[in-house]
């Protein structure tokens, strides 16, 4: 998966988890949990989720690299990059 | 078949739960030993009437609340959305007690010009309670019980507002005689005060499909008709579940909203250090069908909390039923936009005697329903209107009902006072969900099954 592949699959699952979500306006370098009052139980489902449609593991010691959509992207391209 | 989780009972908490873990792939079966879903908030049909067993109203409303609000996150969480509940709002809910009343809507001004007329000096106190409450740290489960009777009086130093605040909480989820746990306390105020009351149309019912069909969707399993008569264990470990029938079923871990000590006593040790109380409150509801709409008989509020005394009892009473106080609730007044088809109704609660309850039988035991439920009409006459002229059918439940389709001990309602708010159990891979963590109201119960399948799936790892 490229870059944009993976930020579109990230937007892919914040988007089931927040339906009514205007996705568009996002900035890729602003803190999520901000941005969207993102709370501990999102960032779990978000990890969740990478699992359940990549099978990537996110252990928890790594939730901080969640921050932001860019941050999110360059912690998971060596993880996704192959799939 | 082997299951990562078995879920003993597919009340709220547990097809919740159920619904998380199969969403994340995890294979779940749900065992209910009734052959209808819903547990303490069930439904059935009688006299032709479509009525429901535990539900009132649903609180924690807040449609525009904040997405950290306990509604929003339970949705987001099970992938559903606000309108899969079809929610309908309250009018006005009243708390009467012989020296005020309280009108309260789900716009909490009301509520605090409602203090500020009848208590003047109170008014600051009541803001700053309200305060308190929102800024609690409900995710604080480490904090041992705290009495909430004593916090609150610190703050509200009006001891009769102090009893009128109480009044619903306590009938709403307490477990505990004339108190409540302050961790429960917030849930309560928040869930009924600061967001609000809302019930489907079709009550009950429109939630739990909302919920079947999602657990179908999200690949989880559902048996009715299986009673858990054991919980295996090998090695301090959970190992399986036996059925009445003497089926086995293996799986990696159990999560039971049976209730603390009724689940431990499906364990072969027995946990050791558990040492939680059986609960004590259990209830006598009537629901009587009424000829027509209840507004037309002059009561268009949605909910009232009375109190015929000064100060509320709430524990197990001496009497069969204590008609002193008591809920009175009428489905068929909520803020419907369109006309409401469901049948018209008045429902009435009281703390009942479930030793009484319990032990008599046939006649006996019908007599003393119907003669309980006109006694509690008459009661309520002098803080609602007469209906007793007016009722086409009535129906009644004991704590003998309660027990018969919860499983409860004593029939008690909120189940045990001892909560087990982390809902781990000291046998590995056991787990509580349910009344017994202590999570209030629909939409904590269904919240209570999310964070324990949460904790399952985290363990997992």
């Amino acid at each position: 998966m490229t870059k944009e592949d993976i930020s579109q699959a990230v937007i892919d699952i914040i988007q089931e988890i927040l339906p009514d979500e205007d996705m568009g306006g996002l900035d890729q370098e602003k803190p999520l949990r901000d941005q969207l009052e993102l709370d501990s139980m999102d960032f779990l489902d978000i990890v969740m989720e990478l699992r359940k449609r990549y099978s990537v593991e996110v252990p928890e010691k790594d939730y901080m690299e969640l921050n932001t959509l860019q941050s999110t992207v360059q912690y998971l391209q060596p993880k996704m990059e192959s799939l | 078949m082997t299951y990562d989780t078995v879920i003993i009972g597919a009340g709220m908490s547990g097809l919740a739960a159920g619904i998380r873990l199969a969403h994340f792939d995890s294979r779940v079966l749900i065992v209910e030993k009734h052959f209808r879903e819903g547990g303490l908030n069930s439904y059935y049909t009688a006299g032709g009437y479509p009525l429901d067993t535990g539900l009132h109203a649903m609180t924690n409303y807040a449609p525009n609340g904040p997405k950290s609000a306990p509604l929003k996150k339970l949705l987001r969480s099970l992938r559903l959305r606000l309108s899969d509940f079809d929610l309908t709002p309250q009018t006005t809910s009243k708390i009467v007690f012989p020296f005020a009343t309280l009108t309260f809507s789900n716009d909490l001004d009301l509520l605090k010009q409602e203090v500020t007329q009848n208590f003047p000096n109170q008014a600051d106190n009541f803001v700053k309670l309200i305060k308190v409450v929102n800024e609690y740290d409900f995710g604080d489960l480490a904090s041992g019980r705290k009495s909430a009777r004593k916090i609150v009086s610190e703050i509200i130093t009006d001891p009769d507002l102090l009893e009128m605040i109480l009044l619903p909480v306590l009938y709403y989820g307490s477990a505990e005689e004339d108190d409540i746990d302050f961790w429960q306390f917030c849930i309560m105020f928040q869930s009924l005060f600061l967001e609000g009351l809302a019930r489907p149309p079709g009550g009950v019912r429109v939630i739990l499909s909302t919920l079947l069909k999602r657990l179908e969707d999200a690949g989880g399993e559902l048996r009715f008709g299986a009673q858990v008569t054991r919980i295996e264990e090998t090695d301090g470990k959970v190992t399986a579940v036996i059925l009445k029938d003497g089926e086995r079923i293996e799986c990696g871990s159990v999560l039971s909203s049976a209730g603390r000590i009724e689940t431990t006593e499906l364990t072969d040790t027995k946990p050791p250090d558990d040492s939680a109380r059986a609960g004590q409150l259990s209830f006598v509801e009537s629901i009587n069908i009424l000829d027509r709409p209840a507004k037309e008989l002059g009561e268009d509020s949605t909910l009232i909390f009375y109190c015929n005394s000064e100060k509320i009892r709430y524990r197990k009473p001496e009497e069969p039923v204590d008609l002193d106080s008591g809920v009175i609730c009428f489905p068929g007044n909520f803020d419907y936009t369109d006309s409401y088809n469901g049948p018209e109704m008045v429902r009435v609660t009281h703390m009942a005697d479930y030793d009484y309850w319990f032990g008599i039988e046939g006649l006996q035991y019908m007599k003393a329903k119907a003669d309980w439920r006109l006694r509690s009409l008459e009661t309520i006459a002098n803080v609602t209107s007469d209906f007793r002229d007016h009722i086409k059918f009535s129906d009644i439940f004991t704590p003998d009902t309660v027990r018969r389709y919860t499983g409860h001990i004593n029939g008690a309602v909120y189940g045990s006072p001892d909560k087990l708010k982390r809902g781990v159990t000291n046998l590995r891979k056991l787990y509580i969900c349910g009344s017994d963590q202590g999570y209030l109201g629909i939409v904590g119960a269904m919240l209570s099954g999310v964070i324990m399948a949460n904790v399952i799936m985290k363990e997992k790892d």
